[in-house]
């Protein structure tokens, strides 16, 4: 059974038909990129999974348990992990309480080893625990939303455009990052503009059209793809 | 301002590394901040005591047609007055400030003025009047240490008002989250009614009575004096009034800043969906938000109970209006703020009260509308309020 399942999800914002029956798989240890234009529906896919955005028909299911109903804060504790579009760090709460609000649900003992662990994987961060979560720069909010999204030990994770306006050395940083998780076993559903490091890293990928999934296929096949390669590659 | 980072300082493991910093951050700290508004706020009132005193006193201005009686030197008396004005200032600032802060954070999580909350103020008043009540009944008034009496009288009012509050919030406001931002607005002003029929009828029924005087002159403690200097003397009720608030100050500040629900309450005032992706509940923390706000509004009822000694059901509106412009003075949203604000406030009405009946001509009457136009002034230079800024967000 797949990890984190899709079963033709149609999402709505008022009249606004934003996923248009959406299918889509993610198994235990993969990592899945989402790739499309703007407003092609990524980061509703992700929210949907995630409980901010509900879907009108069609499964979402963890493990074969169903996730339509259920409350945002109860689908994170079932291990998923969303770190949203826009990093969305708690601006007036410091490094460490943003830290602290990303294991809210982890017992004690646990989360010491947890912080270690994302210290290990984000050396700057450890720098800067005591400095307000708006302060820091672009870079280090990045860096910050992805610790606090993988305090939880998350079973899934969800990244929304994790190189979203970062410099070319902190998009490598960060690519390099989802390489280590990948490595360890970290299950990943990626969303990304990036579409080149995006399939460099992922096993398999979708290309979302308007909220319509039009290909899926493994991550190599979808890079010597002729569609994509114009489509998202930019090349000719 | 950016605190000094040194690196050696900051592991993981310890959150707090002793005692003695815990004591520090959490007890001494805000203490000292609570002195220091003190301070700033009595501060500025001396200064304008003696600047409005120097200049009613000289006559080339004509205020003669304030009518003050011209044997009256009018400097001198305000200086006279100050020590008592600061300590009343104090005292029912410490009381605004108790109440703002339930304002200030209901709207922190929730963006929306719980108009109700100064009912649940009267309600803490009228309960510490029951306690009261019954326990001169039971005949263990003047027998009970007098502290008890009032710990008594403050932990009933809290947990009633707590438990109040929560259910307005279930009731009122909670089906009404999606609706536009007037309509838990109206749903507040009914409640507002609804509390304040509901604790008149209950006491026309339970005791035949509406006036509902504490019994402070059964327990000699409570009035007796403590002399500073010649002239300046206060009661007990009045201490205790300022070392309640200012534990529940100092407590809500460790709540707030120090514990994990805290911290939780305060991420879902900054961002509700993202909070609800760490896994916080957010509808579990709008409701402590609602007990906490409610308990320390219930518990300023029986401070202000004690300090007026008389109270009707009708007697949460005018302070819990003003609590209301302490929490904006000091910043809507702010907890710091709605402090500052709250003794600000308490000082400028004091200062006005002690002021104003110098001139026949205006009176006590006229108190509330000139600290009312000093706070428009400051709220014209700073429209988020004193403590409160602007954030901007990084994209
Ligand atoms: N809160 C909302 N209310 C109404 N419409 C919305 C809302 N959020 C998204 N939409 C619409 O839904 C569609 C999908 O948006 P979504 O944010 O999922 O796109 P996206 O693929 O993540 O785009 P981007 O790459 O720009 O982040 C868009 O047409 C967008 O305008
Ligand atoms: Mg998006």
């Amino acid at each position: 059974m797949a990890l984190l399942e899709l079963e033709n999800v149609h999402t709505y914002y008022g009249h606004i038909h934003a996923l248009k029956g959406i299918s889509l798989k993610v198994n235990e240890g993969e990592v899945v990129t989402l790739i499309g234009a703007n407003g092609a529906g990524k980061s509703t896919t992700l929210r949907t999974i995630s409980g901010l955005a509900r879907p009108r028909m069609g499964k979402i299911m963890l493990e074969g348990v169903l996730l339509n109903n259920v409350p945002p804060h109860k689908i994170t504790r079932m291990g998923v992990g969303h770190v949203p579009e826009g990093r969305r760090i708690f601006p007036e709460l410091t490094v460490r309480e943003n830290l602290e609000m990303g294991g809210f649900s982890v017992p004690r003992q646990q989360l010491q080893e947890r912080m270690e662990y994302v210290f290990q994987l984000f050396p700057r961060i450890k720098e800067r625990l005591n400095q307000l979560g708006g302060t820091l720069s672009g870079g280090e909010q990045q860096m910050l939303a992805m610790a606090r999204g993988l305090l939880l030990n998350p079973r899934i994770l969800l990244l929304d455009e994790p190189s979203m306006g970062l410099a070319p050395v902190l998009v490598d940083q960060v690519f390099d990052v989802i390489h280590q998780l990948h490595a360890k076993g970290t299950t990943i559903l990626l969303v990304e503009q990036n579409a080149r490091m995006a399939l460099q890293v992922a096993d398999r990928g979708y290309i979302l059209q308007s909220g319509q999934i039009v290909m899926a296929d493994s991550a190599k096949a979808l890079q010597n793809s002729e569609v994509v390669r114009k489509a998202y590659l930019g090349e000719e | 301002m950016t605190a000094i980072l040194r690196p050696e300082d900051i592991t993981a493991n310890k959150l707090i590394s002793s005692a003695a910093e815990w004591t520090l951050q959490y007890v001494l700290k805000p203490i000292g901040q609570i002195l220091l508004f003190v301070f700033i706020a009595g501060g500025s009132i001396s200064l304008l005591a003696l600047v409005v005193g120097f200049v009613l006193q000289t006559d080339w201005h004509g205020i003669d047609i304030l009518r003050v009686p011209a044997r009256i030197n009018l400097f001198e008396q305000v200086l006279r007055q100050l020590p008592n004005m600061l300590l009343d200032g104090i005292t029912i600032g410490f009381v605004y400030a108790v109440i703002a802060l339930g304002y200030t954070m209901v709207y922190g999580v929730l963006k929306f003025i719980n108009f109700a909350h100064s009912e649940i103020f009267m309600l803490g008043a009228v309960v510490g009047y029951e306690v009261m009540m019954r326990l001169n009944e039971a005949e263990l008034l003047s027998s009970l240490p007098p502290l008890l009496v009032v710990v008594l009288m403050i932990v009933m009012a809290m947990v009633v008002c707590g438990g109040t509050a929560v259910i307005v919030e279930r009731v009122a406001y909670k089906p009404l989250r999606g609706a536009p931002r007037l309509v838990p607005l109206i749903s507040a002003i009914g409640v507002s009614f609804f509390l304040t029929d509901f604790v008149r009828a209950f006491q026309a029924l339970n005791r035949n009575v509406f006036n509902m005087p504490y019994l402070t002159d059964r327990v000699p403690f409570f009035n007796e004096r403590i002399v500073f200097a010649q002239g300046v003397s206060t009661t007990y009720t009045t201490v205790i009034i300022i070392v309640s608030a200012i534990i529940m100050l100092v407590g809500l500040n460790y709540f707030v800043n120090a514990t994990k629900i805290g911290k939780g309450i305060r991420a879902v005032s900054q961002d509700q969906a993202t909070a609800s992706l760490m896994g916080i509940n957010v509808n579990q923390m709008i409701t402590i938000t609602f007990l906490v706000g409610g308990a320390l509004g219930g518990a300023a009822g029986v401070l202000f109970g004690l300090k007026t000694t008389n109270i009707t059901p009708y007697v949460g509106f005018i302070p819990g209006l003003k609590a209301f412009t302490a929490a904006v003075l000091g910043g809507i949203g702010n907890i710091t703020g709605a402090m500052l604000g709250g003794l600000l406030l308490g000082m400028l009405e004091a200062f006005f009260s002690a002021l104003l009946p110098y001139f026949p001509a205006l009176g006590l009457g006229y108190s509330d509308i000139f600290a009312f136009a000093v706070l428009i002034l400051v709220l014209l230079f700073r429209p988020t309020g004193l403590l409160g800024k602007k954030v901007d967000e990084k994209v």
